[in-house]
């Protein structure tokens, strides 16, 4: 048990949008990355297609698409470098738009 | 006897089947989300579908011959821009305009036209992508600009169906573009076309040119016709100069034309007022048609609606079937046509679709 509670408290966890699953499966992430590029890079492991949704061409965070780390939104959505802690919840989310 | 076509539009992907009581609409696929453009490749009946998902980015599907069921393959991706480039336009997917496919000899080779510009051609059948550098670097690229989006973008492919490697391209705002090397090298052959939106002694750059949409005779394939921002155009010279059409009735203005697969003099247009107005003349839709290489046209009304009408018919939303006369007609505000005497009359079997994006035979 302790052991357990031990790694959680290891591992950041990022959560992807349920609107996500309609397209691409969405794996659970718990992750030891200290940045999020480097968390990310994670999920995109377990799900390469991912990837496309989440970042553009070139790497950066799509428009549309916002990510909070412990309540904060990211610093640059080019870079995605903020830096995670081991108790860092991260959610990746849309912008909600349409018609 | 053509009997099956596909409605791109922002809600989804349709199917206009014709059965013993005429045109319907059947299934629908990716029911809710944008499809930008369709492909039936007539090589060897695989279909392809680009979605535009808007937060999630540009998508693309492939069915299979035979299947009932859609399976997600490779998007165009855009290479990392380098650092010491510099370039106004964003190395990213916009959207997939257009879809067509290589040459009858090259089974699996499909391309992509996109926004910002770039040309992607696949060899795969779709399970990879490669940006055509040889288009993408050239010089005269600097020169482009958005007509219609921010972007340039392709809306037109017209392979050449003698020589594979010849390939005769549209875009907005860039011209109309050549490659005889399968993409090697490009040129641009818009000569003859003028940009009446340019200072004047800049109106004839054929690199700044704005041609709504380029389609080719199939069986004549010297012969082009070219709706442009500023006219109409025609080419009987495989593109190496355009001379434009200033008879046209009703309007020269509009982004829509289909040409007949086999008869280099039939062409049918769909006129809207002006760049200032783009609405149909006096609210009254109408195609136009020339039987004779332009040198006389026909207004077609019949069962087109004649009043209070303000659809507005888009580059993608014009298309004549392998037999010639028939034709599938589509506006922004979602009302579809069919006709099945070459244009001479009408009939809407689908009057309350999504905005339409592109239409095309399968």
């Amino acid at each position: 048990m302790a052991e357990w509670a031990y790694n959680c408290a290891t591992m950041a966890h990022i959560h992807f949008t349920q609107q996500l699953a309609r397209f691409t499966e969405i794996p659970q992430v718990e992750t030891p990355a200290t940045q999020l590029r480097d968390g990310l890079e994670a999920a995109f492991a377990a799900n390469p297609r991912l990837r496309g949704y989440v970042l553009d061409d070139q790497g950066h965070l799509r428009e549309n698409v916002v990510i909070f780390i412990d309540g904060k939104r990211t610093r640059d959505p080019r870079v995605l470098d903020d830096p995670l802690t081991p108790a860092s919840k991260v959610y990746v989310l849309q912008a909600l738009s349409g018609g | 006897m053509t009997d099956r076509a596909m409605i791109s539009t922002r809600k989804g992907l349709f199917d206009l089947i014709r059965g013993a009581d005429g045109w319907r609409l059947a299934a629908s696929h990716f029911l809710g989300e944008p499809v930008s453009a369709a492909l039936h490749d007539h090589r060897d009946g695989s279909t392809y579908a680009a979605l535009n998902l808007g937060h999630f980015g540009v998508k693309m599907h492939r069915r299979d011959p035979g299947s009932d069921s859609w399976t997600e393959i490779a998007t165009p991706a855009y290479p990392v821009k380098p650092d010491d480039v510099e370039d106004k336009v964003e190395w990213k997917l916009r959207q997939v305009w257009v879809l067509e496919a290589g040459g009858a000899d090259q089974p699996g080779v499909l391309y992509a036209g996109t926004l910002p510009g770039g040309l992607f051609v696949s060899r795969d059948r779709g399970d990879s992508w490669e940006l055509v550098r040889g288009l993408w670097d050239v010089p005269q690229r600097a020169e482009w600009f958005g007509g219609g989006y921010d972007v340039p973008g392709i809306h037109s492919i017209c392979v050449d169906p003698r020589n594979s490697r010849h390939i005769l391209l549209a875009i907005s705002c860039g011209g109309v573009w050549r490659t005889e090397d399968g993409g090697e090298t490009w040129s641009v052959s818009s000569k003859g076309m003028r940009a009446d939106y340019m200072p004047p002694e800049m109106n004839e750059n054929e690199a700044v040119q704005d041609p709504h949409r380029m389609v080719r005779c199939a069986g004549a394939p010297d012969v082009l016709w070219c709706q442009h921002h500023n006219g109409i155009w025609r080419s009987e010279d495989n593109a190496h100069t355009w001379i434009e059409v200033k008879n046209a009735p009703v309007s020269n203005f509009g982004f829509a034309v289909a040409c007949h697969p086999s008869d280099p003099h039939t062409a049918w247009f769909a006129p809207l007022e002006a760049d200032q107005r783009r609405l149909p003349v006096h609210a009254s839709l109408s195609v136009t048609r020339t039987r004779d290489s332009a040198h006389t046209f026909d207004v077609l009304r019949k069962g087109l609606p004649q009043e209070h009408c303000y659809d507005l018919v888009y580059r993608h939303g014009l298309a004549v079937a392998n037999d010639g006369k028939t034709l599938l007609m589509a506006s922004t505000t979602g009302a579809v046509w069919i006709s099945e005497d070459g244009g001479d009359s009408w009939q809407c079997p689908a009057p309350h679709m999504p905005p339409v994006y592109a239409v095309s035979f399968a």
